[in-house]
């Protein structure tokens, strides 16, 4: 078969799936609905693998670092303007496929379990297929445009997930704002893409990384177009000031949480940059700026995860804070490391979302922790694997997050020191609000009521099998990229993504390694798991040992407690500052704008009118009056001009 | 195949029409409508994409002034020849539902309509083009003064008036334009191809510059020339709105691109930015006014105000895909608005009101709809793959490329345009059912039928556009050429 169409039907599957379903909704019938969509994704899973194997089997020819470009058609020309639908398999976007479909299909199997008795089943499943069609437009295409279609379409899809329940204000409140917030860093992507298409004429990777790597390090339209794209990413990835949709997110079926806001489309932006990485490797600036935001994102994330009291707020604000972690590695140009980690936390944040929602299940739609407790003996493969998924984001050694973790910080300490001991701090909050939430739901006594009590269950089949293969792949996941190239198997993951690299490593040569002796190595891996592990500590202390529980929202909390509690207030302040005032202003244009300019331009009709009644006297024929009324509006312009200068 | 027939066909369905008086003059318009688009497909088959112009006619009419009554089809009409095909038997499809009185007269003044608008973009003469673009202003004002809402009089005579004084300073340029040209047996010309071998001085370009630009700044309209817009897209019945909004607009920037650029290129370099901030600031008012509305049909008439400033900025962006954006965008914004201002005319049927707080849950009986009204908001709101992508990244790439900073601002419309169609769309199919819309019924067979053809074109102009761009880039290139010769001529 030829590769082209190969390519072209990984997406085309869950396109299929969605058509079907989405036609069809009312009158498929649920299970045959659930098969259509998970076999959808399923089939490129399965081509996806195909394809990997058949790239990983060709490594021992020559030329096989080459991407594969497939090109379908010419979508847009206009002039020397070139943008076609095309794909590109390489490395990078190998990776990439085999999560959003793999990860993907223990989602869509998961779903089948938790919508079962959602009237909206059918819908439900077509809106997840899109969501797979939209993600792997974003990590196949060949050029910045189409990664665009994808960049917009998984927006266009959390937009109809996270308000799938739309009766419901508030929900459809957050699947608004997560739409919009996204369009914000969505102008940045799109003057990004203009600025790339002004100076290299092209879209395509290929074309514009060879271009750009003749370029000098710090060039300033790289600076621009680094920064462009960079405010793209801080919509689709979350980090400051973007980030606030995320939590809010939360409002969509718990799947989608998994979905959406953890395992794929948030790392849409860490993709892009790493997919980018020639660019930013020649930008130190917009590096330094990326650091700075992510440490900032990891550390206010984490910090008001430490007193939420939703189980799905807890990991949505964890998300954030993952997030700020991998685009800390992109700073200190360690790529690999970044996309070690996007794929870890694939494995685990799916997994703790899934596990959630198990839960969430178990107890009758109950989310806030504080009347949970107790839940291990009810609920056995869901705390085995939930603890599973703790252990791994908390970066406690020997699960996969420590692994992805410890490479990324320890890039960061060859860099800049500061920022590394920020980067500690962080995990051992991580660790402690993990831990917090894993000891609040699952151990103690049951704070429910007799009814929740009465009702509780483990979950399904369908939702176990999928927490029992993520938990292994959380557990073994550090296997892909075990630290030293000297142990056997080590570094497969940095090996197999050299060729992805291959321009950075030409631009800037000693960026790219990691050269200190194994005595630091081994100490920095030791701060940060004993870190991790003093945290866990307090967190037992406190929760197990001291059998604290969280206040009520009304209890009395010191100044820093409640602003660490309300979020710092940072929705408040949007709204203060942006929402609002656009709010204002649309009023006050109505109300008064329009009635302003309405009058302006009547008054120069009306003094148009009068002098063309007094010229009228002097001159038949009704030619004055034009020339009268050119002469009026040009003197009008060029007064204009005047006062205005333009 | 000749584009009199394109002219002249509907008009005499429209006589016919209106003479009869019969029962049954919806169905016969509709007859007449999709022959029309029969002829008008045609020609789009048969069109070559070079820079000439088909399907030529040419006549003498005032043979003693040397005006004659010549036309024909190039790439730059192409498309608004084929929005104008498509858009009328959709509009009159979309009345099946409703009962209008006099009906005879309401379709035949629907058909009048189009064949004025075609003549326009078909004109290869000044005054042809004057002409009809007045012409068309009368079956309008009939429609909208006589079937329109409570306060049609007022509004409907603003709108004449304020149309009417633009174009006298239009008809102004063209005169002395006329008389710039050469002495041919005894008399001067009017033919648009003599208008863009005139050398005309800078001060000249100046006002001439101006006399084009408030004329079809009324009519699109552009900052700050819209204010008869909102009232005037609200009062008339919805039909009229669609062809005020989906089709006649457009006259406006295709007056932009077919006589500013190639006449006035000195004006345009002068004056071209001050044009360009106009229309970046009327985006952003109306956008703004847009987050803010109430009554849906409003808020749809200011987006599309919104959205005209966009494509005006394009053009005057003097860039390739500027121009290509806004021809384009012409076509998929009158799909966009025909089919938005058709969702708003549905709801209006079915609850009496188009108050957004007076609405909601409508999704929870109406499948079709809901699916309709989400594809038609995503072509607005220039999702990839839809239409409205397609013209609205080539557009702001040519304003962006002009200058970054104006780039920047007119860019905020992806992001105000997403805020006002969603909030409009939760207000209005979202949230819990209202006692206005708890009965809603989903669509009939004939709105349906309205829809598919709309949808289809969202997707085709979103996937392949190339079907459409390829029809104008000669015709672009070639226009191009008469801006590039003046850029170099200037230096």
């Amino acid at each position: 078969m030829k590769p082209e169409l190969l390519c072209a039907l990984i997406p085309l599957f869950p396109l299929i799936g969605f058509i079907i379903n989405g036609v069809g909704f009312r009158r498929i019938p649920k299970g045959a609905a659930g098969a259509i969509a998970l076999i959808a994704v399923l089939a490129s899973f399965l081509t996806s693998a195909f394809l990997f194997g058949a790239f990983v089997g060709q490594e021992s020819l020559p030329n096989s670092t080459d991407p594969l470009i497939a090109t379908l058609f010419n979508w847009i020309s206009v002039g020397d303007l070139q943008i076609n639908f095309s794909f590109q398999i390489d490395q990078l976007s190998l990776l990439m496929l085999l999560i959003v479909t793999g990860v993907g299909s223990l989602i869509h199997l998961y779903s089948i379990g938790y919508m079962k008795h959602d009237e909206g089943f059918g819908k439900f499943m077509a809106f997840m297929n899109l969501f797979i069609f939209f993600m792997l437009l974003l990590v196949m295409g060949s050029n910045f445009v189409i990664m665009f279609i994808g960049w917009e379409g998984v927006g266009l899809c959390s937009y109809l997930l996270i308000g799938f329940w739309n009766t419901n204000t508030s929900y459809n409140n957050a699947a608004r704002k997560a739409f919009v917030m996204n369009r914000i860093g969505d102008l940045g992507f799109l003057l990004g893409i203009f600025t790339i298409i002004n100076t290299f004429g092209t879209v395509e990777y290929v074309d514009v990384f060879r271009q750009a790597a003749s370029l000098p390090i710090g060039d300033s339209t790289i600076l621009l177009i680094t920064l462009l794209l960079f405010v793209g990413a801080m919509g689709k990835s979350a980090q400051i000031p973007l980030f606030t949709w995320l939590p809010d997110a939360m409002a969509g079926p718990t799947p989608v949480s998994a979905l959406i806001h953890a395992a794929t489309m948030v790392t849409a932006g860490i993709y892009m940059v790493v997919r980018s990485n020639v660019l930013y490797t020649l930008a130190p600036l917009t590096l330094e700026i990326i650091g700075g935001i992510a440490i900032a994102t990891a550390l206010l994330a984490a910090l008001v995860g430490l007193l939420q009291n939703d189980i799905k707020k807890v990991l949505a604000y964890s998300t954030v804070s993952q997030l700020g972690y991998m685009f800390l590695g992109l700073s200190v140009t360690a790529y690999t490391a970044g996309m070690f980690h996007v794929i870890t936390h694939a494995f685990f944040k799916a997994l703790l979302f899934l596990a959630a929602g198990s839960v969430i299940h178990a107890m009758s739609d109950e989310q806030d922790i504080r009347k949970m407790g107790g839940l291990r003996k009810a609920l056995p493969i869901t705390f085995v694997t939930f603890l599973l998924g703790t252990w791994a984001i908390s970066g406690i050694p020997p699960l996969s997050g420590f692994f992805s973790k410890d490479e990324i910080l320890a890039h960061v300490f060859v860099q800049n020191k500061v920022l590394w001991v920020l980067g500690v701090i962080g995990s051992g909050l991580t660790s402690f609000y993990m831990f917090r939430l894993l000891f609040l739901t699952f151990f103690g006594e049951f704070r429910g009521t007799d009814e929740q009590r009465h009702h509780l269950h483990e979950s399904p089949g369908s939702m176990t099998a999928p927490l029992i293969v993520l938990a292994i792949l959380s557990v073994i996941g550090g296997l892909l990229n075990l630290p030293g190239e000297s142990t056997p198997g080590g570094g497969w993951l940095h090996h197999f993504l050299e060729p992805i690299f291959a321009g950075s490593a030409q631009i800037n040569p000693t960026a790219l390694t990691l050269n200190f002796d194994h005595t630091t190595e081994y100490t920095l891996m030791a701060v940060s798991a004993g870190v991790a592990v003093l945290s866990l500590v307090i967190a037992y202390f406190m929760y197990i040992s001291r059998k604290a529980v969280p206040a009520p929202d009304i209890a009395d909390r010191s100044l820093p407690e409640q602003v660490v509690y309300g979020k710092f207030y940072i929705d408040e302040l949007y709204d203060a500052i942006i929402v609002r005032p656009i709010r204002g202003m649309g009023d006050a244009l109505y109300s008064f704008g329009e009635g302003l300019v309405d009058g302006v331009v009547n008054g120069t009709a009306w003094l148009v009118r009068q002098g063309a009644g007094q010229l009228r006297r002097l001159q038949s024929g009704s030619i004055g009056f034009y020339v009268l009324a050119m002469v009026v509006s040009i003197v009008l312009i060029f007064a204009l001009r005047f006062f205005i200068r333009f | 195949m000749n584009t009199l027939i394109l002219i002249f066909f509907p008009v005499v369905a429209a006589l016919l029409i209106a003479l009869a008086k019969g029962q049954r003059s919806r169905e016969a318009a509709l007859i007449a409508a999709l022959i029309e688009l029969a002829f008008v497909v045609v020609i789009c088959v048969q069109f070559r994409p070079d820079a000439s112009s088909q399907f030529d006619f040419d006549y003498a009419w005032i043979g003693s002034l040397g005006i004659r009554f010549s036309g024909g089809i190039d790439g730059i009409s192409i498309l608004l020849v084929l929005l104008s095909g498509i858009a009328v038997p959709l509009i009159i499809l979309s009345t099946f539902n409703r009962t209008y009185s006099r009906a005879s007269q309401f379709y035949a003044l629907i058909l009048f309509m189009q064949a004025a608008m075609i003549g326009a973009f078909t004109a290869r003469d000044g005054f042809l083009f004057y002409f009809s673009f007045e012409v068309a202003l009368i079956p309008i004002y009939f429609l909208a003064a006589m079937w329109g809402g409570e306060n049609r009089v007022a509004v409907t005579l603003k709108f004449f008036v304020y149309t009417i004084f633009g174009s006298l300073f239009m008809l102004l340029a063209f005169v002395y334009l006329y008389y710039q040209t050469p002495l041919v047996d005894g008399h001067h010309t009017s033919a648009i191809a003599d208008f863009y071998q005139l050398n005309l001085t800078p001060e000249a370009q100046t006002w001439l510059f101006w006399a084009f630009f408030v004329a079809f700044a009324i009519k699109m309209p552009v900052f700050p020339f819209h204010t008869w817009q909102p009232d005037t897209y609200v009062e008339s019945p919805t039909p009229a709105t669609m062809l005020l909004a989906g089709v006649m607009l457009k006259m406006g920037v295709y007056g932009l691109i077919r006589f500013i650029l190639p006449i006035v290129p000195l004006g345009v370099e002068t004056w071209g930015k001050t044009a360009i901030i106009l229309a970046v600031i009327g985006i952003i008012w109306g956008s703004i006014i847009a987050i803010r509305q109430r009554d849906m049909k409003r808020l749809i008439a200011y987006s599309s105000f919104s959205h005209v400033g966009l494509m005006a900025a394009g053009v005057f962006s003097q860039t390739e895909t500027g121009m290509q954006g806004a021809l384009i965008q012409m076509l998929a914004h009158g799909v966009n608005v025909i089919g938005m201002f058709f969702v708003a005319d549905i709801i209006f049927s079915r609850t009496q009101t188009r108050q957004l707080d007076q609405l909601g849950g409508i999704t929870r009986n109406t499948p079709k709809l809901t699916v309709y009204f989400m594809i038609i908001l995503l072509g607005s709101v220039a999702l990839p793959l839809t239409n409205g992508f397609i013209g609205e990244f080539l557009l702001l790439h040519g304003v962006y490329t002009y200058n970054n900073y104006i780039g920047l601002a007119a860019g905020f419309t992806i992001i105000f345009g997403a805020v006002y169609m969603l909030r409009m769309f939760q207000k209005s199919m979202f949230g819990p059912a209202t006692a206005r819309t708890k009965n809603f019924t989903d669509l009939t067979l004939s709105e349906s039928l309205v829809f598919v053809p709309l949808v289809i074109m969202v997707f085709w102009m979103g996937i392949y556009p190339q079907t459409f761009l390829k029809l104008t880039e000669p015709a672009v290139v070639n226009l191009m050429k008469y801006i590039g010769t003046t850029v170099v001529s200037l230096k």
